[in-house]
């Protein structure tokens, strides 16, 4: 597809619309104005129009058609929660704007703190963490902050099962701790034993995702709190797959002492292209004081920010006001519009959705990666024997759902299972959306044993055919500019 | 089924290591390895003068799949790397106990090898992935 730049004639422009020009500013150094003009396109309002209208319409999204990518939780954004996110108090408030004016917004905010510390079982919730790996930082900074209130400076060891989810090490190791990875038995629970022989005087906590990456539930949950917290540490819990549970267990009850929550997937606010995402902390009592800042207090009367007079020991800023504050709009009006009924069916709903589905792509033939285990809201198939007998891989198999108009399941992840597929097929689809996919995978089952070429070379419908993402990778081309 | 030498040792984290005549180790990953991992896009050498301790993270390989660790089966001293992966990673699929090579070790212990895998042993663990 052509680019702006390709279509770009010179002289040719769409002013009318624009604001009257303002006169250049006078008060600008000389030596920091530029001499040529920027080299932008030149091109008109309707070539504009075309060409991103043409854009958006090779792009797959939620609101094209079904978007089973395991662990990202792509459900359905309701357009209400955005219709009132977008209102203009909200959107045109200025974050330095005295507390006086948008006690509107705060309320909202503090509302939405204690909606989330609530179905998480937590005392005190910060909505500031801009996603879900800021969230993960903030965690990992107040348990070490935590632990060197105490005097124990040794604690740095952040203990990760291989069952996590797949940012934890890398934000510990940013946090300022040292990873270390725990293994998963065959059944898909943490190795207990294992567990025991890495606590010690150096553990600062562990975190786990529960359920996990496997799609399972982590059934010893309340065995590794005692032994964590009776080694001196504490827990961690990621929220990535929080839609499997919402409504019906709390972390806070499992024994968590630090909870984040990925807005963005449960709380069904827009991603999946690049974000903004939301990754609100909540903790326990012990740990409130650490909880990144600002928050939203109440007086009983009137809304104010919590800022780091009122909390010295918070583990500080993490952004220049309060974070994504639309995202969590959004996100408040999303809860507010299920209720605690809505939110139970949520997790009731994306679990069954799951169960479904592993069920009838079992019964086709596909080998689920833990078939004695009840899945979460997500679950894993392997394609081992179908690599195997007819040189068929999950790449494959995730190519060719793009010719059915599917987004590709999750690949190649968790790392443990080999040529996996991890599908999440989220609360917000219906049967018949569930049975099409079913039936695209069983054609596609019947082509891998007699057609497997037609897998091979997929996808064959989508405006670009299967790419080379190796030499992308070995030879990236990451900026275009004109010739 | 991918090959695996008769000569050389081997780790259950799929590394080889093959002794030189003058007492160094060679290192690199093995067919099976490079066989799940498919096209390497980048390998992260270590410095040369490095000391490893056994069972220590020593270079990172990276496809287009996954990114995973390279341990040091035995401990050590990095005296060479193969800088030619540098540019060319898909020395590692192509040849991977050959021109793929990662990095040559001193080994503090020179009967540290006597504690890993022979070839036969290092079938088993492969096969016993596969079932």
């Amino acid at each position: 597809m052509a680019t702006l730049f390709d279509l770009s004639v010179p002289g040719r422009r769409a002013g009318a619309q624009l604001p009257p020009a303002a006169p250049p500013p006078d008060d600008l150094p000389g030596e920091l104005l530029r001499r040529d003009p920027p080299a932008l396109p030149e091109v008109s309002e309707l070539e504009v129009v075309r060409h991103y209208t043409r854009l958006s319409q090779r792009n797959h999204g939620v609101d094209t058609g079904f978007y089973p990518l395991g662990s990202c939780t792509m459900k359905y954004n309701p357009r209400g929660a955005n219709a009132l996110a977008m209102l203009p108090e909200f959107l045109e408030r200025h974050p330095l704007a005295p507390e006086g004016h948008g006690q509107g917004l705060l309320a909202c905010l503090h509302d939405l703190q204690e909606i989330l510390a609530a179905v998480t079982g937590m005392a005190a919730v910060s909505l500031t963490p801009a996603a879900g790996a800021q969230g993960e930082f903030a965690g990992v900074r107040m348990i070490r902050a935590y632990h060197e209130a105490r005097g124990d400076h040794q604690r740095d060891e952040m203990l990760i099962p291989d069952s996590a989810h797949g940012t934890n090490p890398a934000s510990a190791v940013m946090g300022g701790c040292r990873a270390r990875e725990i293994p998963t038995g065959p059944d898909g629970d943490l190795d207990l034993e294992a567990l025991d022989a890495a606590l010690g005087p150096r553990t600062a906590g562990i975190m786990l995702t529960n359920p996990s990456t496997l799609g399972l539930f982590e059934r010893n949950i309340q065995a590794i709190a005692r032994r964590v917290h009776a080694a001196g540490g504490l827990l961690y819990y990621d929220g990535a797959n929080l839609n499997a549970i919402l409504g019906r267990v709390r972390p806070g009850d499992m024994g968590f002492d630090v909870v984040h929550l990925n807005l963005h997937k449960t709380f069904a606010t827009p991603h999946g292209g690049g974000g903004p995402g939301a990754g609100p902390v909540g903790v326990s009592a012990r740990l409130e004081p650490f909880l990144p800042i600002p928050r939203v207090g109440h007086d009983g009367h009137d809304y104010h920010w919590i800022e780091s007079a009122d909390r010295p020991q918070s583990i500080g800023r993490l952004s220049a006001f309060a974070g994504n504050l639309g995202v969590a709009l959004r996100a408040y009006v999303y809860a507010r519009m299920l209720g605690d009924p809505g939110l139970a069916r949520v997790s009731g709903h994306a679990v069954l959705n799951a169960a479904y589905l592993m069920q009838r792509l079992r019964a086709l033939g596909y080998e689920a990666a833990y078939p004695d285990r009840r899945p979460g809201h997500e679950f894993i198939i392997t394609l081992k024997r179908e690599a195997h007998a007819w040189g068929v891989r999950a790449l494959d198999v995730a190519k060719r759902l793009l010719d059915f108009g599917i987004h590709a399941p999750t690949t190649y992840f968790p790392l443990q299972v080999p040529e996996c597929l991890l599908i999440e097929p989220t609360e917000t689809e219906s049967k018949a959306e569930l049975d099409r996919f079913v039936e695209a995978m069983a054609r596609i089952r019947e082509e891998a044993e007699h057609d497997p070429e037609r897998l091979r070379g997929a996808p064959w419908t989508t405006p670009l055919r299967r790419l080379d993402d190796v030499r992308a990778a070995r030879e990236p081309d990451l900026a275009w500019r004109p010739e | 089924m991918s090959e695996i030498p008769e000569d050389l040792r081997y780790a259950e984290s799929h590394e080889w290591l093959r002794e030189e005549a003058d007492g160094s180790l060679t290192l690199g990953i093995t067919d099976h390895a490079q066989e799940q991992l498919g096209d390497l896009v980048f390998v992260e050498l270590p410095e040369v003068g490095g000391d490893y301790a056994a069972g220590a993270e020593c270079a990172v390989v990276e496809s287009v799949k996954a990114a995973s660790d390279v341990y040091c089966p035995v401990a050590g001293r990095v005296v060479a790397v193969n800088e030619a992966l540098e540019d060319a990673p898909e020395l590692v699929n192509q040849s991977p106990y050959g021109q793929g090579w990662i990095l040559r070790l001193a080994p503090s212990d020179p009967t540290a090898l006597d504690g890993l895998l022979d070839a036969a042993g290092y079938t088993r663990v492969v096969a016993a992935e596969d079932t």
